[in-house]
């Protein structure tokens, strides 16, 4: 599984892009938001922030409960500032 | 037509671009967003040396084309254009053009505050401003969901 930050949440990951192999049981976005703050300390603190964080799989917007499987691309950002 | 690039762009020649040829077009309107400095007021925020935007290449493209497609079909528009840069930009430059041309001037209009209320809220950029005091991440602002809200259908 491929996981992208952007914005300040990059800084916070310590890193763009990585990939990942969580355990099975890891089926839904929300369980990956939580799998990935157990990897690491300064992800895990910027994911208290749960409400604010916007996710996406395979480029489109997704709840929590929406699913995640192998091979999704699966990206977490702050709200959007555009325009 | 929409476009994700780092250059600036002419709004002119974007203009006469997107109408040449056409004879079918009543109305043409467009919207800039440009780097703003903010306040220069004496205990004000300190003011912007830069911006840097940053974007989801991929996902970028599929919600800016996703929110002209919607735009289209809403307004009943003959040609649009999104053009969102990223990158580093100084104040003064073009940040984002959203153009609607369509048969008579009320769709147009509206097409274009839209387009670029819709693109606030859901297409992924990111701004980071430049002050003397350093690099911040720009907050979303609660009224760009309300300027977004009201293009949504009214509740029953």
């Amino acid at each position: 599984m491929k996981i992208l930050y952007f914005a300040w949440l990059r800084t916070k990951a310590g890193c763009a892009e990585e990939d990942v192999t969580p355990p099975a049981e890891v089926t839904t976005v929300a369980a990956l938001m939580d799998w990935l703050a157990e990897q690491r300390p300064g992800f895990a603190e910027a994911m208290t922030a749960k409400g604010v964080i916007r996710a996406a799989v395979n480029q489109a917007y997704a709840e929590p409960t929406d699913p995640v499987r192998p091979g999704d691309e699966v990206a977490f950002f702050p709200p959007v500032t555009g325009g | 037509m929409i476009r994700v690039q780092a250059e600036p762009f002419d709004l002119g020649a974007e203009l006469a671009g997107l109408t040449a040829g056409r004879t079918d077009i009543g109305g043409l309107a467009s919207f800039v967003g440009l780097v703003r400095e903010f306040a220069r007021e004496p205990g004000g925020e300190p003011a912007v040396s830069a911006m840097t935007l940053e974007h989801y290449p991929g996902m970028t493209e599929r919600q800016l084309a996703a929110i002209e497609a919607q735009a289209i079909e809403r307004f009943q528009l003959q040609a649009s254009l999104i053009i969102h840069r990223y990158g580093r930009m100084l104040p003064g430059e073009p940040i984002v053009l959203v153009a609607a041309a369509a048969a008579h001037r009320a769709p147009a209009l509206d097409a274009c505050a839209f387009l670029i209320d819709w693109l606030k809220t859901k297409a992924p950029f990111w701004k980071q401003e430049e002050t003397a005091a350093g690099r911040r991440w720009v907050d979303a602002k609660p009224e760009d969901d309300t300027a977004a809200a009201r293009w949504l259908p009214p509740a029953r």
